[in-house]
């Protein structure tokens, strides 16, 4: 399963949030990548989501592989919410 | 003396003996080693020291500063847990025979060039925090000593290259009054942290470092940014008196931080503050203002390549008023044309760019880009106290098209069954000569005034203040602009409704006492202001400056309204 978001956020996706999305992530038991600008990163890395240098505009895409997949997706949506980062792109 | 010149990045004075924290660069030496696993597990011996570090200072943090500034170690710990760090570290030590001091220096030098050379200063300033951690994990390798900043106990300023976020959480506050460095700027981890601490910080001096030895005594000048190194007796003993008055000052504003604005004789006024994003709601409830008072939105249409969407805005929008807890926030609609330009919306260029196409005119000719913004705010007024208002009014019919716009979105949104929240106050910006004039025929349409200052001082005028040779003409003292704020006020009041100002002059010392006494209601300032004008109004008497502006109003010329005000000795 995946999502694609937006960045909105005028900071794209600083230090704070990362920190949320890579916990989170790493709470549940899928597999959980993000991938950026042709790259794909684990979601267990800190240093993989910030060597995106996300800004507004760009987009990023979160694909989770097992069987809580779309509980992880649900989790990062709320991160997404709550810390106005992007919206959801089709 | 000598007079160490950097940039001012946490404001107060502070006077003692220098301590120089000289930058101990671990010296990394390539080793070949014969046991692969025996380096891995010292390399993870070192890991589990650091982690256990890093916890205690996340819990120390926490403990002294709060959860917000506890995060940097979060991340911190993450980035001790990262495998895209500790991965390939390994792998090196594993497969290229090599020391895992070498290997760990590799590849953290990989990750802090590529924070060094990211587009976003904020992910720039990142590289400190992976050198903050490399440092960490090889100090143990090495099983250097780090000092220990918890363990000063006498009163020094603290000198150094750069401070990292570990070294400032450590400071003592009661020890450590201040500190300068060669490197670094207002937006450092560092200088966010003096702040935050309250002691005073000069960053960026380039040479500090290099002048000074420890034991010097320092006096750090937080608000020029500068360093004195050796003062004489006679610039220390002005240097007291400064930071008397500037603690009393301080004590007296953190006072006024939670309390309403009132003089001394009761009147009450509105002290609101100017934002350009949801971000800098925070600072503003730190300096204790009571609303927004002007929140722009150009910032969501700049910095990319499209119009941003009505779900963008709203979100925007909601941050804020969410944020400010019912508290009012008087949001602006787009203010573009003119100067202000967006790089995927040409414009023809003008002759007079500030007479031109601009604002809301532009808003009442595109009004696809105007009832997107509409419908996000009127989408947004439900999570908070949202007010509106429409920039550059010349006249009636403007306003009136704009509100029935306004309304067109409402009921669209109602029949879609969206909520909008019933109490929206729509006002306008009154900028303009024309308006200001016809105020009393505006006061009974609107809900609100809010007088814009830098653009009514200048088309009154007739004066480019960005020109230098006719800048002189840019006077917010002036008796003629005094008696068109005195207009709006009166005529406004006469229909019951309340006037803001959101220029510079809301927040002017000279110009505070004579707006009081015109009888504006809410004044709104950058944020860092609003403390100040809590307390100057204090010691006045609405009543005195009443009279005061009265004679204003019969002065001809700026000076002698400024001679005036200093007059009452306030």
């Amino acid at each position: 399963m995946q999502k694609t978001y937006k960045i909105t956020n005028e900071d794209g996706i600083h230090a704070r949030p990362a920190t949320a999305l890579v916990n989170t992530a790493s709470k549940f038991k899928s597999e959980v990548f993000a991938e950026a600008n042709n790259r794909k990163v684990t979601m267990k890395s800190i240093l993989g989501v910030l060597s995106f240098g996300l800004e507004p505009g760009d987009l990023v895409t979160f694909i989770a592989e097992g069987e809580d997949a779309s509980e992880v997706l649900e989790a990062l949506d709320e991160i997404f919410a709550k810390e106005s980062l992007g919206i959801a792109h089709a | 003396m000598l007079n160490i010149k950097g940039i001012a990045a946490a404001a107060g004075y502070a006077i003692a003996k220098a301590l120089v924290l000289e930058s101990t660069e671990l010296s990394v030496e390539k080793r070949t080693v014969q046991d692969g696993d025996m380096e891995i597990t010292r390399f993870r011996e070192a890991l589990a020291r650091s982690i256990a570090d890093v916890e205690k200072l996340k819990q120390r943090t926490l403990e002294q500063l709060g959860a917000e500034k506890a995060e940097i170690f979060e991340a911190h710990l993450l980035v001790l847990h990262d495998p895209e760090l500790l991965g390939p570290i390994e792998d090196k030590i594993q497969k290229e025979g090599i020391n895992a001091e070498y290997a760990l220096h590799e590849v953290s030098a990989g990750f802090i060039s590529m924070f060094e050379n990211m587009k976003s200063p904020y992910l720039r300033e990142r590289a400190s925090d992976m050198k903050d951690v490399a440092k960490r994990i090889l100090s143990h390798l090495l099983n250097a000593k780090v000092l220990d900043l918890a363990a000063i106990h006498e009163e020094i300023i603290l000198v150094a290259e750069d401070l990292t976020p570990s070294e400032t959480a450590q400071f003592n506050r009661n020890y450590v009054k201040g500190f300068a460095t060669n490197v670094g700027g207002k937006t450092s981890h560092s200088a966010i942290m003096a702040r935050s601490l309250e002691i005073p910080a000069v960053v960026g001096t380039k040479e500090v470092l290099e002048q000074v030895k420890d034991g010097d005594l320092l006096i750090l000048d937080g608000m020029k940014g500068t360093v004195l190194l050796n003062p004489d007796d006679a610039t220390v003993a002005e240097y007291r008196l400064k930071q008397e008055q500037y603690e009393a000052q301080r004590a007296e504003w953190a006072k006024l931080r939670h309390v309403p604005t009132v003089t001394k004789d009761g009147k009450h006024v509105e002290l609101a503050a100017n934002i350009g994003t949801p971000a800098d709601v925070a600072n503003v409830l730190l300096n204790g203002g009571e609303a927004v008072g002007l929140f722009r939105t150009e910032f969501l249409y700049m910095g990319r390549d499209s119009m941003p969407s009505e779900k963008e805005q709203f979100t925007a929008y909601k941050a804020v008023l969410e944020r400010m807890e019912g508290k009012p926030v008087v949001v602006r609609t787009l203010d573009i044309g003119g100067d202000k330009e967006l790089p995927y919306f040409e414009l023809p260029k003008e002759m007079n760019p500030f007479l031109g196409f601009r604002a809301i005119r532009l808003c009442l000719e595109r009004q696809d880009i105007f009832r997107t913004q509409l419908r996000a705010l009127l989408r947004a007024s439900v999570y908070g106290n949202l007010r509106i208002m429409f920039p550059m009014i010349a006249t009636l019919g403007e306003f009136r098209q704009a509100k029935t716009i306004l309304f067109e979105e409402k009921a669209k949104l109602e029949a879609e069954d969206i909520p909008v929240s019933g109490e929206i106050q729509l006002g306008i910006m009154v900028e303009i000569p024309s308006t200001a004039v016809l105020s009393d025929l505006f006061a009974k349409e609107v809900d609100f005034f809010s007088i814009g200052t830098n653009d009514l001082i200048q088309y009154t005028m007739a004066s480019d203040r960005m020109n230098e040779r006719v800048s002189y003409l840019y006077q917010p003292y002036n008796p003629s602009i005094l008696r068109l704020v005195k207009m709006v006020i009166d005529a406004a009041h006469a229909e019951g409704k309340w006037v803001g100002m959101c220029g510079e002059m809301a927040g002017d010392a000279t110009a505070i006492p004579l707006l009081l006494g015109l009888g504006l209601d809410e004044f709104s300032m950058s944020a860092s202001s609003i403390l100040p004008a809590r307390s100057q109004m204090s010691k006045l008497s609405a009543e005195e400056t009443r009279m005061l502006a009265a004679k204003a109003l019969g002065c001809g010329t700026a000076e002698e309204v400024v001679t005036l005000v200093q007059r009452m000795d306030i």
